[in-house]
């Protein structure tokens, strides 16, 4: 017995509509050749993260956290990778607390290891001191 | 140096009118084709736009191969603008433009004309209001636009509310569905008129169904309680007519409406200088070449027709500008001046099609937005005999197609028809 999912892929604006034949045991099936069952993506990307989202579904989050002493009162911040979904909400709770000094630079490492996901919280804005 | 009202009036090649997406693009072009005097007038205190506050990821995908967030975004277009010295106004206001390309600039203590060559038009588009869409009920403070809540969370870090409803599932609202979740509001539900969602299919699922917020389609708010602070909203179903069905009214209690309700290309100026607008698009007609119906004028960008990509819009401007460039190179001339212009046409299931004529003289991308959500048509630019055929998987009015039509198909014949098949 298999089941057909539609996934809707996030990796880009495209958001093809992507669909996996799951086994009973939940997992992509297999032909012959070793080719998995995954079909309407328009690229490669898209094949690895339907495998990706029925195994253990990951996302980017963004946020902005406060800046002392810059020309800007906030700087937004990103995960550098994808952390699992599931974690989302801890990371973000980590990221809630935090506060930058001036002056911020674009790809500065903001939190380290953030929930233990092996990730990144980056700045994503330049932020001067104030003048 | 002449004189206006006593004050001087400056001589440009260029001026860009806002410092977003599109104008940088444009100026940046300008500069790199070879027109040095060029000036970008920015009414904010920084460059970049729209996107210092979409602080999530996805810009980029085509322009640079990755997924960016907007600041990122802008910082690169920003760097680029900066190491090619282009002069640039910051904290100024253009007040006026006239059809022979005056423009009247007020910054702090100061008022200029300035006299230009080309203008090119790259305003941007402000949010439709509540007001624009007649909700009835009190007046009660929460009730925002979705990006003015964007702006407040991500900018000035003010948190506008905590238990919040959404009118209108356009990505802005869907994006902020998700910002206010993880920054702990809860999001009780969206709410489309539309029988279709209005944002991307990605966003739907990043920033709704992750989080188990609910859309609910072909509903609308009919109804805005509260005294002092929102206290909620009624929402009903509405019928095909897209009316509300009053049996089905419903109250949902929260502190805090966002409308994600449409995106009104800014075009007070244009309008001003006498240039023809496109009804549909809310923007200027405009040529291959990106000029309007006034010579010299040029518009790019969402203050030409609302845009899903930024990535779009950047390229977009980028060809806006090396026509100006052009234009001013050639003695403020159009390059295929004299030409007879095709006009396009939107045939069957195409909203409008941009730009709205062809001078023939050369390849150009044809961006275009359908009238409803289709699945497996074919999109038909046809001229006489020659037709140009592009099979769709998806087509969705919320993303805009662009087809390259080849100097072949757009020369001869005096009407273009675009159409769903």
């Amino acid at each position: 017995m298999s089941t057909t999912k539609e996934l809707t892929c996030v990796v880009c604006p495209n958001g093809c509509t992507i669909a996996v034949e799951l086994g009973a045991d939940g997992k992509i099936l297999v032909d012959a050749e070793g080719k998995p069952a995954i079909k309407g993506s328009v690229c490669k990307r898209g094949d690895e993260w339907a495998k990706q989202e029925v195994e253990n579904p990951m996302r980017t989050i963004a946020s902005s956290v406060p800046v002392s002493g810059g020309d800007s009162l906030m700087a937004s911040v990103r995960t550098n990778r994808p952390i699992p979904l599931g974690k989302v909400m801890a990371v973000m709770a980590e990221v809630r607390g935090r506060t930058v000094t001036a002056p911020v630079a674009i790809g500065d490492v903001i939190i380290a290891n953030p929930a233990g996901t092996d990730t990144d919280i980056i700045a994503t804005r330049n932020v001067a001191k104030a003048s | 140096m002449s004189e206006k009202k006593g004050i001087q009036t400056v001589q440009r090649d260029v001026v860009v009118i806002g410092g977003g997406p599109a104008g940088l693009a444009a100026a940046i072009a300008v500069k790199e084709a070879g027109v040095d005097d060029v000036l970008l007038v920015e009414r904010d205190r920084v460059l970049g736009g729209i996107l210092n506050q979409c602080i999530h990821d996805g810009f980029g995908l085509h322009r640079f191969k990755e997924a960016l967030s907007g600041p990122e975004y802008a910082a690169r277009y920003i760097q680029s603008f900066r190491e090619k010295k282009i002069d640039v106004m910051e904290n100024a206001i253009v007040l006026s433009l006239t059809g022979d390309r005056v423009v009247e600039v007020s910054t702090r203590g100061k008022l200029q004309y300035i006299q230009a060559k080309a203008v090119i038009l790259a305003m941007g588009c402000r949010e439709r209001t509540r007001g624009a869409i007649s909700i009835p009920g009190s007046r009660p403070s929460g009730v925002y636009t979705a990006g003015a809540a964007q702006n407040l969370m991500n900018l000035e870090n003010i948190m506008v509310g905590k238990r919040v409803a959404i009118l209108g599932s356009g990505d802005i609202g869907l994006i902020m569905a998700r910002r206010m979740t993880l920054e702990g509001a809860k999001v009780e539900s969206v709410f489309e008129l539309l029988p279709y969602s209005s944002g991307l299919p990605r966003n739907i699922q990043q920033c709704l169904n992750d989080y188990d917020i609910p859309l609910f389609l072909s509903t609308t708010v009919t109804d805005i309680v509260g005294k002092g602070r929102l206290e909620g909203v009624k929402v009903a179903q509405v019928g095909e007519d897209r009316a509300p069905i009053a049996s089905t009214e419903r109250f949902v209690p929260c502190d805090t409406l966002l409308l994600s309700v449409g995106l009104i290309p800014e075009n007070e100026l244009t309008r001003e200088a006498g240039v023809e607008m496109d009804p549909i698009t809310g923007g200027a007609v405009v040529d291959d070449t990106f000029m309007t119906s006034v010579p010299g004028i040029f518009s790019c960008g969402n203050v030409l027709h609302v845009h899903d990509l930024v990535d779009w819009v950047s390229m977009e401007s980028e060809q806006a500008g090396q026509h100006a460039a052009a234009y001013v190179k050639a003695g403020a001339k159009p390059a295929a001046a004299g030409a007879a212009k095709v006009s396009i046409k939107p045939g069957d299931g195409i909203r409008y099609t941009l730009p709205q004529s062809v001078s023939g003289g050369q390849d150009f991308i044809l961006s275009m937005r359908v009238t409803a959500p289709w699945r497996d048509r074919t999109v038909v630019v046809r001229n006489g005999e020659k037709s140009i055929r592009k099979k769709m998987v998806r087509l969705h009015p919320a993303e805009m197609i662009r087809v390259k039509v080849g100097k072949e198909v757009a020369s001869g014949g005096n009407a273009m028809e675009v159409s769903v098949e």
